[in-house]
């Protein structure tokens, strides 16, 4: 136990996800050697963080104004929207370039055993979009486990009675990769999953 | 496949010991408590990640150490592969295969393949039927590594599904009120499809078993009655169909019991032996025979799917008599590698050769 301040840095930076005890004594004492302008930058970046991020009122992804960058661009479709859990995963996809639609964040996955039911999720503001008719396609980008598919039955079950196209992630063999370092559970649901050519 | 050396340093009763088997049978002659178990278990431990005796660690590191360590030179296909697993309890366990460090000590699996018989195993035959839907289903995950993928899902689908019951019971207790089931029929499509595939697979299972089983009994029993294998299912039909409209008929009691009612996890597979059910008909030796012809069945079906896995009997002779003695040494001699334990030699039939030794408080010599 240290005494004091440093203490007290450490304890909360133990509090951080993945961060451990060794690791949150290493952080405050690199903070304790570092230049005095680079943590007042820190701690500046760290305040500015929960004063001024705020969510995106259509889409619930993290925005500094009302509406978040990807719902404010004008070139992106309108037709079609992309449901993710996490603000992050959203800049997953925007990294593949491939999607030119919006985005809906749930904030999460159906999780009883976390008491996390359709109600704690942003289904019912989902279900507030869809229904202005202007969208033809979701697509289903939850996450690939057992809540993550869930949800997406879930939200499958609500919206194809609206007429809408709903289509679900593909899952299978890392792009790129060797095969044989597949693990067994992957390369066994790929081929199970296989298509004709 | 067969374990060239095995090595084990703070593991158990053991500060350190090394042991060279031989293919075909190695037979551990030593009085009870000085650690034959031991060895074997670590070899199980290195087979599947976990031991058939306890279900912490803890107990596998000797008295005073921090970890143990346990090391198998496997040889499969005339390739030597050297397995080592550090053992540290309450934390990940590290692995190594060859030179180099496993990313994660699930990567080991399928390295050493074991089917292990030991006096445990009678709660195959007496015990609930969880043992016996685990037996099922650990040999299903031993043929196909898949299975422990759909056995997880299932699992987690059945655990989130009992979350959903159990909460809107809860809440309907409290606040006299429906609770929140809007999820339900999700958790359903999601059980049955989980579910048909792993009942599907359990049947398979069960049919190819039955003529190995019925043979593995008429050899190591005294030859009462034909051992049959039954699986009692809660669903009619192993499709996602058939579990869907289970399901619906029992969701009246689920909703007032808070718990799921239908599905792979409440089946059976029920032992019988010519007419008379196993469980509370059969002896003690009778039971104990059965629960052998069940791991002698695995063993050959492996066998039988080409793959050759190193077959162990811990303290299996003593419980039978000079005939069912002598059938099981010629059943197991042609076996890849076995390995015996036993307290007493003479248990143990002549006709049964190959390795013996001699197993002391600590060390293990070769005779």
């Amino acid at each position: 136990m240290y005494e004091g301040a440093i203490q007290d840095l450490i304890d909360e930076l133990g509090r951080l996800p993945g961060v451990g005890p060794k690791s949150a004594q290493r952080i405050a004492f690199h903070v304790l050697a570092a230049d005095q302008t680079d943590i007042k930058r820190l701690a500046a970046a760290l305040t500015r963080v929960k004063e001024q991020v705020r969510f995106c009122v259509q889409c619930y992804n993290v925005a500094e104004e009302d509406s978040c960058r990807i719902c404010r661009d004008p070139r992106r479709r309108e037709d079609a929207i992309c449901v993710v859990e996490e603000p992050k995963d959203v800049v997953a996809i925007e990294r593949t370039n491939e999607f030119r639609g919006r985005y809906h964040v749930l904030g999460g996955a159906i999780n009883p055993l976390e008491g996390v039911g359709p109600d704690n999720l942003r289904i019912r503001e989902l279900m507030a979009r869809l229904s202005s008719g202007k969208v033809t396609e979701l697509i289903l980008a939850t996450d690939p486990n057992t809540e993550g598919e869930a949800t997406a039955t879930y939200l499958a079950l609500m919206v194809k009675p609206m007429g809408i196209t709903v289509s679900r992630l593909a899952s299978g063999l890392p792009v790129g990769g060797d095969l044989e370092y597949a693990d067994e559970i992957t390369l066994g649901r790929a081929f199970e999953g296989r298509r004709t050519l | 496949m067969y374990v060239r050396r095995l090595e084990l340093v703070d593991v158990r009763s053991y500060a350190r010991v090394g042991v060279d088997l031989e293919p075909g049978p190695n037979v551990l002659i030593g009085p009870n408590g000085v650690g034959k178990t031991n060895l074997v278990e670590a070899m199980g431990y290195v087979a599947t990640l976990a031991s058939h005796r306890v279900s912490t660690d803890a107990p596998l590191v000797r008295v005073g150490a921090s970890t143990g360590v346990i090391r198998c030179a496997i040889v499969h296909e005339q390739r030597e592969l050297l397995v080592e697993l550090e053992i540290v309890p309450g934390r990940a366990n590290r692995a190594r295969l060859g030179r180099s460090p496993a990313r994660r000590p699930r990567d080991i699996l399928g390295a050493l393949r074991l089917v292990l018989f030991a006096p445990e195993d009678l709660s195959l035959v007496r015990g609930d039927p969880d043992q016996r839907r685990r037996y099922l289903d650990d040999l299903l995950t031993a043929r196909q590594p898949r299975f422990a993928a759909v056995r997880a899902d299932y699992e987690r689908v059945l655990k989130q599904r009992n979350a959903l019951l159990r909460t809107a019971y809860l809440t309907r207790k409290v606040t006299r009120q429906g609770g929140d089931l809007s999820t339900l029929e999700v958790w359903d499509t999601h059980l049955a499809e989980h579910g048909a595939q792993l009942l599907r697979a359990r049947l398979a299972l069960v049919e190819q078993l039955s003529p190995y089983l019925e043979d593995a009994y008429q050899q190591v029993s005294a030859g009462t009655g034909k051992a049959v294998a039954e699986y009692r299912g809660s669903v009619a039909e192993p499709t996602a169909e058939a579990i869907l409209a289970a399901l619906a008929e029992v969701r009246a009691d689920e909703v007032a019991r808070g718990t799921t009612l239908a599905g792979p996890h409440r089946d059976d597979l029920v032992l019988r032996l010519g007419d008379l059910p196993v469980k509370g008909y059969a002896s003690h030796g009778e039971s104990w025979s059965y629960a052998l012809a069940l791991r002698l069945a695995g063993y050959s079906l492996l066998r039988a799917d080409g793959i050759e896995p190193v077959l162990v009997l811990d303290d299996v002779f003593a419980e039978l008599d000079t005939g069912r003695r002598e059938r099981l040494a010629g059943l197991i001699a042609d076996a890849a590698q076995v390995i015996v334990t036993c307290a007493v030699e003479a248990d143990v039939p002549a006709s049964l050769r190959g390795a013996r030794f001699r197993v002391e408080p600590g060390e293990v010599a070769r005779v």
